[in-house]
């Protein structure tokens, strides 16, 4: 499978401050990208420069075989893009704004068709200005698809929506990738990322800090999977006491790490030998959303404590 | 430049346009509200001596020497003889600018002599009625004072030696007010739906992001601009149908349709669609362009003869009112519709014509679809 997008060295200056640090990474053709990142992390300066909207200051970028900026047009020809809080013409209907793109791309989309997949057919006659927020990121995801692209960029495309509207993006983003294309994708919800990206990159004060698929990256970066148990202050020492583990005791819960499922079985099977009350329990996993706070509050952190004089 | 992306974007402009009611009044409700209020309200300017153009047809005679000299006295008139063949002068005046006029017929002197009344000619321009009034006072005095002086002597019943015939106007026909206002607002109506129009839609639309949606389609900036030039000559055709047609039925006006107003009613859209959208582009908020534009567009709706006539400022304002391109959309307006003089106004539109290229090509060349930092 070729890479549809690879970045090398890419570095973006604004005023000498770099937005983007020197930035590595390759989509393959045909997959969903999740690119990830807090406010002000450097995610919209690097797609826009993909999209071939921003001037890169260094390192080299091809997107299907073409210089973003050198090869825009031609470019826009094959990509689809919905941007950041997207906006259009205030009294243009989708079903018109689908055609206007028609016009301009020379394509035979149909509003119908397009406008169905994203679920908003039966707003076809309603004016942009009378739309939801979510109605109008799906006529954006709609006019993104208007010219049958190779590669979507989808700039946080659910920011902002209900569950049942981010849920139909999803549903669309999931379609995208059965049909062949490659998604690149910005999101602040780590939950969407995990559900759709083939493969993550997280991206932190211009640079990558992980990349690789969701699991990979949890396992790399992720803590244990941990059993809690809700119960007393004594079951804690009880534990580590009989079974040797770490057991620690907070807001009346007992956390205890598991080096295999397994040792559920055994922690369990102690609490409940000790006679000491205790209720309900729970294992607990690492998500990426949580791998993600975590790395990148570790880092805020040594960037505050290095900004602290000694 | 591909017409079918033209049509496409001319299209979404009509339907923004049309469905918006506060933008359709101000392009075609709007300047008609003003023919009546101006056709109904004479307005009056500052005084400065009004130039009065004299023919003198008694050869400068000695009494007809002593009449201008005294009307040269009363500070009101500056006289400026000229020698015009007497049938053409009302168009002639009309076609270089003057607002007043006078003929002193052959025989001046003679009937002075016998005690018979001569007929003096003035021709004014309703729509500069600051001249008018000057011009009137200072004729109706000097009249009156050669009337007592060296005829009547105190005597009553006597004939007067000086009267007015009845008012001609400037121009090739009895002109009114109204008549000059409809070209002046067809101007009007060319310098601001555009200008407004395209100094908001510049600005809001790079700060939306709409501008970089579209820099991800085929669709060129010179194809984006030409679109909005199509749509406002329409609009210009329209609005100037509507407003000849209410100065014409509800007022009366006489205007001259000819085709020698569409280079005018095509070259004035191109030009402030143009200028609205390099405004816009310069600016780097909404609220910066709209200071801009107003900036640019005040001046020059007031000062380049859409309600008054230029030829009644005062000559530094009349300086400045030749350096605004409204001039020259509304001059050459003036002349076809008006004075029938085809060579004025075809210098006119060569002169918005180059300026609109200009402007167009400055336009596309700095309006900026992607960010270029």
């Amino acid at each position: 499978m070729g890479s549809a997008i690879e970045v090398h060295g890419l570095v973006k200056r604004y005023d000498g401050l770099a937005a983007v640090a020197g930035i590595d990474f390759e989509v393959p053709a045909g997959t969903v990208f999740a690119f990830l990142g807090p406010n002000g992390a450097g995610k919209t300066t690097t797609v826009e420069i993909l999209e071939g909207l921003r001037r890169r200051t260094e390192g080299s970028v091809v997107v299907l075989g073409l210089d973003p900026w050198a090869d825009g047009a031609t470019l826009h020809r094959r990509i689809g893009v919905i941007p950041q809080d997207f906006h259009f013409f205030e009294k243009i209907t989708p079903k018109e704004a689908i055609e206007y793109y028609r016009s301009l791309f020379g394509s035979d989309a149909d509003p119908g068709r397009l406008l169905a997949q994203v679920e908003l057919l039966d707003k076809s006659g309603a004016r942009f200005d009378t739309l939801s927020g979510g109605q109008k990121q799906k006529l954006g995801l709609a006019l993104a698809l208007a010219n049958d692209p190779e590669v979507c960029f989808l700039d946080e495309p659910t920011t902002g929506l209900d569950p049942h509207a981010r849920r139909a993006i999803w549903s669309v983003i999931r379609s995208l990738r059965q049909d062949g294309r490659t998604v690149f994708l910005t999101t602040h919800y780590l939950e969407e990322a995990q559900l759709l990206a083939d493969r993550v990159a997280i991206i932190h004060r211009g640079r990558i800090i992980a990349s690789g698929t969701p699991d990979q990256i949890i396992r790399a970066h992720g803590r244990p999977a941990r059993l809690r148990v809700a119960g007393p202050p004594g079951l804690a020492d009880l534990l580590a006491k009989e079974l040797g583990v770490r057991a620690r005791f907070e807001d009346g819960r007992i956390e205890v790490d598991l080096a295999d499922k397994r040792d559920a079985l055994r922690i369990l099977g102690a609490i409940e030998r000790s006679g000491l009350p205790w209720d309900s329990f729970t294992t607990h996993e690492d998500t990426l959303e949580d791998v993600f706070v975590r790395m990148v509050g570790r880092m805020d952190d040594g960037a505050l404590k290095s900004e602290v004089p000694s | 430049m591909k017409p079918s992306r033209i049509g496409a974007d001319f299209r979404i402009v009509y339907r923004s346009y049309s469905r918006n009611p506060v933008a359709l009044f101000f392009s075609l409700i709007f300047p008609i509200i003003l023919i009546g209020l101006f056709g109904l309200i004479f307005s009056s300017i500052g005084s400065t001596s009004a130039t009065l153009v004299v023919l003198n047809e008694d050869h400068n005679s000695h009494d007809s020497q002593r009449f201008l000299s005294a009307l040269n006295n009363t500070s009101l008139v500056s006289i400026k003889l000229e020698s015009v063949a007497p049938a053409d002068f009302a168009t002639w005046l009309g076609q270089n600018d003057y607002s007043a006029g006078m003929i002193i017929p052959a025989g001046f002197q003679g009937n002075a002599s016998n005690n018979t009344t001569t007929n003096l000619t003035l021709f004014v321009n309703p729509q500069d009625s600051a001249t008018e009034g000057e011009v009137l006072t200072a004729v109706q005095g000097v009249a009156a004072a050669f009337n007592l002086e060296a005829k009547c002597g105190g005597a009553t019943n006597c004939t007067p030696v000086i009267a007015l015939a009845p008012l001609r106007n400037v121009g090739s026909q009895v002109y009114t007010y109204i008549d000059y206002l409809i070209p002046g607002l067809i101007g009007f109506s060319i310098l601001t739906s555009p200008m407004f129009s395209l100094v908001d839609v510049s600005s809001s639309y790079r700060k939306e992001g709409i501008f970089r949606q579209l820099s991800l389609t085929p669709l060129t900036r010179a194809e984006w601009l030409t679109a909005r030039v199509v749509w406002y000559v329409m609009l210009t055709f329209a609005a100037a149908g509507i407003m000849i047609g209410t100065g014409v039925y509800g007022f009366g006006a006489h205007v001259t349709l000819t085709l020698g107003m569409i280079p005018f009613l095509v070259v004035g859209p191109f030009f402030f669609v143009s200028l609205g959208m390099l405004c816009g582009t310069v600016s780097k908020t909404p609220e910066a362009a709209a200071l801009i534009g107003n900036i640019v567009t005040f001046p020059m709706m007031f000062l380049s003869g859409t309600f008054f006539q230029v030829s009644s400022f005062p000559p530094d304002l009349a300086a400045v009112a030749h350096a605004l391109p409204l001039y020259y959309v509304i001059d050459g307006m003036n002349q076809v519709m008006l004075f029938q003089n085809s060579t004025r106004a075809f210098t006119d539109f060569l002169v918005v014509l180059v300026a609109s290229v200009v402007v167009f090509v400055l336009a596309v060349r700095l309006f900026q679809w992607r960010d270029e930092r």
